[in-house]
């Protein structure tokens, strides 16, 4: 058996780089078609934070101001790291889960694909569908909440959530292998929204009570948050460095939980 | 261990093995897997030779889809060996020169047929065209459509699409035709032909005799993890043609099971179930025993009896006992 290890990951197929890198966009240009065409995603993913937006930042509350920065701004980051990291743990956690339990990728396993293929394209579905939802907040906060920002913010704003799709997409990975394929996505609902909740994502964070504030401190939505907020002038001023670092340990802890998970997939698998 | 290989005696492995090592594209030696207290395969020898068609037969739970995973290198043997291409079976190499069709829960339905396609050919280094895939697999009006919106017979179609896209030399069938009906069952059989005529080597597994008898060069019985019968379909169906003999009698069960050829006795509300290995014989001595026999009925054993005949000897006790006790 541990020779067996040894060949799986000593021995790699003897491919041009043209053709692993069609492979790669091919797996990704498909999960990103089947994502887009699942009503289940698109409905629930994309639509909820724009949702969100619309009601309380351009119906409700647009002419408002948190701590000096107008609603329809402030909200853009907030919301902007709630779509983020339900379109990352949706687009990796449900389908890892249901392709592991229901057969699937034992089929993409016994196939030449490229083991990481699988996985990158995963996560780069995340991101784009992350970078949609923070252009179309972009899009209705300019249009109708009167918006304004230097391009160059916008910019940061858009790499910054979008970088902020990593560690969700990493912990979906890890929740993908911890779970059954019809528990994954009510799994999934029970971590983030208490988390989005308690990182102030939805109820700006300063009306928070203190107990739930302090305990913000360790989730990563709140450190992905600060950031956003801070482009458009109303973080807490902490140091950005600090949140670039949880994020990033947090990323390889689950990383690591993930590589677990498929470590023991690779040495047993039930059916 | 009963290792009843049809086309020679029995040698020691090393011989076997030196004297067909070029031959032998796939093989079992020794194989015992098991999931915690469950003996899924227990000291399974078995060989595909290059350009056969194996047939892996027998019922539910029996061990078959573990073969198929041990040998495509999805999970680790407990012990024994397990050899592809003369290599492990993890080797990515291998997976070039293999297709398998395997029993899925889900695939991801909003993909089109066409898209699922394109996606593993261009796993392989050398795919079959996709024009030739879809005429292969019978779906070519069926390109454009989603997974999701396809029969039960067109998502077999579409496994079965998957499995050879990579013109690959070994395809194992995991159960290929399983929940078909018997048109899109010889579809899938014609396509499966078809590819055995273009050279392929082929390891299939059924719970379907005819299947096996359909399709096969050399069929494997295999029953709670053992293999219990290796040999030509015509050799498994002489084996396996025993016969169910049904009638009321005032014979006691214990007289009944002393008739010559009779493998196993059953009471059955008022009447008795007689199983043998032919009818004809057994049913004289009935009625020269009883004339007063009435309510007789002949029918050929199913499967499962099949087995109960292939086990005779000295497994056959342990053997009855939990086929009975699984019903």
């Amino acid at each position: 058996m541990s020779t067996a290890t040894i060949a799986l990951t000593n021995q790699r197929i003897q491919r041009s780089p043209g053709h692993t890198a069609t492979i790669y966009l091919k797996e990704a240009k498909y999960e990103f078609l089947k994502n887009l065409r699942l009503r289940m995603y698109t409905a629930s993913v994309l639509s909820f934070p724009i949702m969100f937006y619309v009601l309380f930042g351009l119906v409700l509350n647009s002419k408002e101001a948190i701590g000096g920065t107008a609603v329809p701004k402030y909200l853009i980051a907030t919301y902007g790291t709630f779509g983020v990291m339900g379109a990352s743990l949706f687009g990796t956690a449900a389908g890892l889960a249901s392709d592991r339990g229901l057969g699937w990728l034992q089929v993409k396993r016994a196939s030449p694909m490229p083991p990481f293929a699988y996985f990158v394209a995963k996560v780069v579905t995340s991101m784009i569908f992350s970078t949609i939802i923070v252009l179309a907040l972009f899009t209705l906060g300019i249009a109708l909440g009167g918006v304004r920002m230097p391009l160059a913010d916008f910019a940061r704003l858009l790499g910054t959530l979008a970088a902020g799709s990593l560690p969700f997409s990493a912990m979906g990975l890890a929740l993908g292998y911890f779970t059954g394929p019809n528990s994954a996505p009510a799994t999934i609902n029970l971590i983030y929204l208490p988390m989005s909740f308690c990182s102030g994502l939805w109820v700006p964070f300063m009306f928070l009570p203190k107990v739930v504030r302090e305990i913000a401190l360790v989730l990563p939505p709140y450190h992905l948050s600060q950031l956003a907020l801070g482009i458009v002038g109303a973080g807490r001023h902490e140091s950005n460095a600090t949140h670039w670092e949880v994020l990033l340990a947090f990323t390889m802890i689950c990383l690591g939980v993930a590589r677990i998970g498929f470590q023991r997939d690779q040495g047993k698998m039930y059916g | 261990m009963m290792i009843a290989n049809m086309e020679q005696p029995v040698t020691t492995p090393e011989s076997a093995h030196a004297a067909d090592s070029d031959l032998i594209v796939a093989s079992l030696e020794g194989v015992n897997k098991n999931y915690g207290d469950v003996r899924a395969l227990r000291g399974v020898e078995f060989r595909v030779r290059a350009g056969e068609v194996v047939a892996l037969l027998g019922p539910n739970g029996a061990g078959k889809t573990t073969a198929v995973k041990l040998l495509l290198g999805l999970m680790q043997p407990n012990s024994g060996r397990v050899r592809v291409f003369g290599g492990d079976p993890t080797n990515p190499e291998n997976r070039r020169r293999t297709g398998a069709m395997l029993q899925v829960g889900r695939v991801p339905e909003t993909l089109r047929v066409r898209e699922h396609i394109d996606l593993f050919s261009s796993y392989y280094e050398k795919p079959m065209p996709s024009a030739e895939i879809l005429a292969a697999a019978g779906l070519e009006k069926l390109s454009d459509r989603k997974f999701g919106d396809l029969s039960g017979g067109q998502r077999q179609r579409v496994l079965f699409a998957l499995a050879i896209c990579g013109d690959p030399d070994l395809l194992f069938l995991d159960e290929p035709t399983v929940g078909l009906d018997v048109e899109a069952r010889r579809l899938l059989w014609d396509e499966i032909r078809r590819m055995v005529a273009r050279g392929k080597t082929v390891l299939l597994t059924t719970h379907y005799l005819q299947e096996a008898d359909a399709l096969a060069d050399r069929v494997a019985v295999i029953n709670q993890g053992e293999i219990i019968a290796q040999g030509t379909p015509a050799e498994i169906k002489a084996k396996t043609s025993g016969k169910r003999i049904r009638c009321i009698t005032s014979l006691s069960v214990a007289s009944l099971r002393q008739i010559s050829g009779v493998t196993d006795v059953k009471e059955d509300r008022e009447a008795v179930e007689i199983h043998a290995v032919e009818a004809e014989s057994v049913v004289r001595e009935l009625l020269a025993r009883d004339a007063q026999l009435s309510g007789l009925e002949i029918t050929s054993a199913g499967l499962e009896e099949a087995f109960l005949a292939l086990t005779q000897g000295k497994y056959a006790k342990r053997k009855s006992f939990q086929l009975n006790s699984a019903n």
